[in-house]
């Protein structure tokens, strides 16, 4: 049995109420109108959002999978640490801030300051999968996990925008395209992706390619970039004692 | 051979008539300063390494040591000072951003030693503290701006979630990583035992630590360092930091090599990577996004702990701690520019930010202007140095105060300003087991209530003298201040009158 919860004019507080307390495991929230936090303190919940959820979608998520059939706003993802995030449409800005491990996997495209600060830890290795475009400022501070954008329909341009990887000192980038982005800062290092990067990515565009219906070997044949940084170490040798 | 073009800033001074040769001093410093010269059968000293950190001095078993400024002199000149101009030197030598520790050295007007405090003479008689009961608790959080009645006419007795302090001192945030594992055992302990709470600074929380939760308040920096829903639940408060009084708008920056395992399991990084925060939360561009923030800790939490914001004083400090209030946040923390830091760029630390004194008195003025003041406690930090700053700071409006370096000195700190090397002689400010293992958590933890409880009688006996006996009577009671060698803008400024007046 799935609990279904019509959010039609309810308070988020309201609404995470029900969500956390609910007994089912399948969770269905209809007329979801920018209601925030959505899912933040449930765990081991499988949750169906129709409609469009507000800010801060899975914030802190713990162990939910959270199915979104409509675009979602800013900071999906913030403090994520573990589950999974499907959004079958476009998201905000600031998508994945701080995520430590699990999936968000956006059909479309995302805004400015995706995947900042992402980072891993022992086991925990963090994914971002953008279907489309994303704006600036991408995986700025980036200290591990991996950034797969796949930039579909916009085959003719990079797909990422400015000031991509500013501060990256773990993790990597992967932008499916045969135009590399531009203005890099130093630390980042950008190469063609080997059969070996291809293969890291194989099971994350696997599952975008089922969740959203399109050819993953198609996908995967493509021309991939990937960005790395140079260094775990990049402000080492900035600074004098005094 | 190149030429160094300053000398070593410290003299090493031994009576070679007390050196017994014991060599305790060359095993204690982790500066390789002391070495035994075999051939000439005695101790020398490397002094280009001493930071000043008394360590051997307070070590050595005949008080055979001395450590000085070094008496050399550059032509003296009031602008270009020696200090100056060796900052100078080293930039020219390394190209690298000066790095310091500790609070600002520099001569800045302490405003707590411009504010004398009133007593009780004759009328309106002062309290012994030993005979008549006297209220050092405090509640931190919101407080209703009216009495709300339930339906049925009795009072509404719901309140938002609150700290209650026994003692209004709270040890302010400083990371694992920053300090070492011991010095947060010793302030964890402490804060139980007293009854009040301690930070974890943005390097989360160590497993070992959980048990302390209660009196624990974590905080969630832009980093997001050991941020998880565990962590959140384990905590009695959370702080967002936002900002730090040492080094405002700058981020931190753990190096890699602090970074050893223990650290990296407490922040969830991997070991050996710089643990980098930068220095805006890159998801906060507003009021409106920190109180989303905010809401998303109190969602994560289920509205069970107050949510604090931690802020630099700045120049616009009152507005600013206005559009917190009105965010949501439970407690606005303001640290003054005289705080400490494990690391900060020198130029940074000692240039940029407000005195707390100033700040805090516009901040609480501000509030209750706006009549919003009771919509957030405050808490005052950022060189509060003893129990009649806290006085001071409790009469210019702050319901509790953080302490950072005074509960360092607790632990042994000579504040030496040399943190951020991660060589501290003294096992706070490093991760090298060797150095760790001597500070003694039950000694430092002992060390720490004493401290403490002394200042909680201190105060208690100040209050006494002007004849209050709580801390909510002394709270923005700002008659019980006058100002000594003030300007007029500086006393309009503290909302207080000239000593005489």
């Amino acid at each position: 049995m799935a609990t279904k919860i019509n959010a039609d004019n309810m308070h988020f507080k309201d609404l995470n109420h029900l969500v956390s307390s609910a007994g089912d495991r399948d969770i269905i929230i209809e007329n979801t109108l920018g209601q925030r936090y959505i899912g933040t303190r449930a765990s081991g919940k499988n949750i169906e959002v129709h409609g469009v959820p507000g800010n801060a979608l899975g914030a802190y998520l713990n162990g939910c999978r959270i199915t979104v059939f409509a675009n979602a706003q800013d900071a999906v993802g913030d403090t994520m640490n573990s589950g999974e995030i499907i959004i079958h449409g476009n998201c905000g800005d600031a998508a994945g801030y701080g995520m430590r491990d699990g999936k968000i996997l956006i059909k479309g495209s995302a805004g400015y300051r995706a995947g900042i600060h992402m980072k891993e830890y022992q086991k925990h290795i963090p994914v971002l999968v953008i279907g489309g475009r994303v704006g600036d400022f991408l995986g700025e501070y980036q200290a591990g996990g991996r950034i797969v954008v796949l930039g579909i329909d916009c085959e003719n341009e990079c797909p990422v925008g400015g000031f991509c990887g500013t501060g990256m000192h773990g993790g990597a980038v992967y932008i499916r395209s045969e135009h590399a982005p531009k203005g890099l800062p130093a630390q980042v290092k950008c190469a063609d992706a080997s059969p070996e990067d291809i293969e890291a990515i194989r099971a994350d565009i696997e599952e975008f390619s089922a969740e959203f219906g399109c050819n993953s070997e198609e996908l995967l044949g493509s021309h991939f970039f990937k960005l790395s940084p140079n260094t775990a170490n990049p402000y080492k040798q900035l600074y004098v004692n005094n | 051979m190149p030429v160094n073009f300053f000398p070593a800033q410290f003299e090493v001074l031994r009576n070679t008539d007390k050196c017994i040769g014991c060599r305790a001093c060359e095993r204690q410093c982790a500066n390789e300063v002391h070495y035994f010269d075999g051939d000439y059968g005695k101790m020398f000293a490397n002094e280009a390494n001493c930071v000043d950190c008394q360590r051997c001095v307070c070590i050595c078993p005949t008080g055979a040591l001395k450590i000085r400024p070094n008496e050399n002199a550059f032509r003296e000149s009031a602008n270009y000072t020696q200090q100056i101009m060796i900052e100078n030197y080293r930039q020219a030598g390394s190209g690298g951003v000066l790095l310091s520790s500790m609070g600002t050295p520099k001569d800045y007007p302490v405003y707590w030693d411009k504010m004398l405090i009133n007593a009780s003479q004759v009328t309106n008689p002062p309290i012994d503290p030993l005979r008549e009961p006297m209220e050092t608790k405090v509640f931190l959080g919101k407080k209703p701006g009216s009495i709300r009645k339930n339906p049925d006419g009795t009072i509404n007795t719901e309140l938002p979630p609150h700290l209650e302090l026994n003692v209004p001192i709270m040890f302010s945030a400083m990371s694992y990583g920053s300090i070492s594992k011991n010095a947060h055992e010793s302030l964890a302990r402490a804060a139980e035992e007293l009854g009040t709470y301690y930070n974890t600074g943005e390097g989360g929380l160590h497993k070992d630590f959980y048990q302390y939760g209660g009196n624990t308040i974590v905080q969630v920096a832009s980093g997001r360092f050991g941020v998880f829903k565990g962590y959140l639940d384990a905590g009695a408060a959370i702080e967002i930091k936002m900002g730090q009084g040492a080094k405002p708008g700058i981020g931190g920056h753990l190096p890699g090599e602090k970074i050893r395992e223990d650290v990296s399991k407490t922040r969830m990084i991997p070991m050996g990577t710089d643990a980098i925060s930068p220095a805006p939360h890159h998801d906060i561009y507003s009021i409106e996004d920190l109180r989303q923030l905010i809401f998303s800790l109190k969602e994560a939490t289920e509205y069970t702990k107050p949510v604090f914001v931690k802020i630099a004083a700045v120049h616009n400090v009152a507005a600013i701690a206005s559009g917190i209030a009105r965010s949501g946040a439970d407690v606005i923390c303001i640290d003054g520019f005289r705080g400490g830091t494990g690391a900060a760029p020198t130029r940074i630390r000692d240039n940029v930010g407000i005195p707390i004194e100033l700040a805090l008195a516009s901040v609480d003025q501000r509030l209750r202007d706006e009549g919003i003041r009771n919509e957030v406690s405050i808490v005052a930090g950022g060189s509060v140095r003893s129990s009649s700053d806290a006085v001071k700071a409790f009469a210019l409006g702050a319901d509790a105060i953080y302490i950072g370096t005074p509960a360092l000195l607790a632990l042994g700190c000579h504040l030496c300003r040399s943190c951020h090397g991660g060589k501290c002689n003294w096992g706070i400010a490093t991760q090298r087991p060797d150095l760790v293992k001597r500070l003694n958590p039950d000694v430092g933890y002992q060390r720490l209530v004493n401290l403490v409880r002394a200042w909680d009688h201190e105060i208690k006996e100040i209050m006494g003298g002007m004849g209050i006996n709580s801390i909510e009577a002394l709270k923005g009671n700002r008659l019980m201040l006058r100002g000594i060698g003030l300007n007029q803008k500086e006393l309009d400024i503290l909302g207080i009158q000239h000593a005489g007046e």
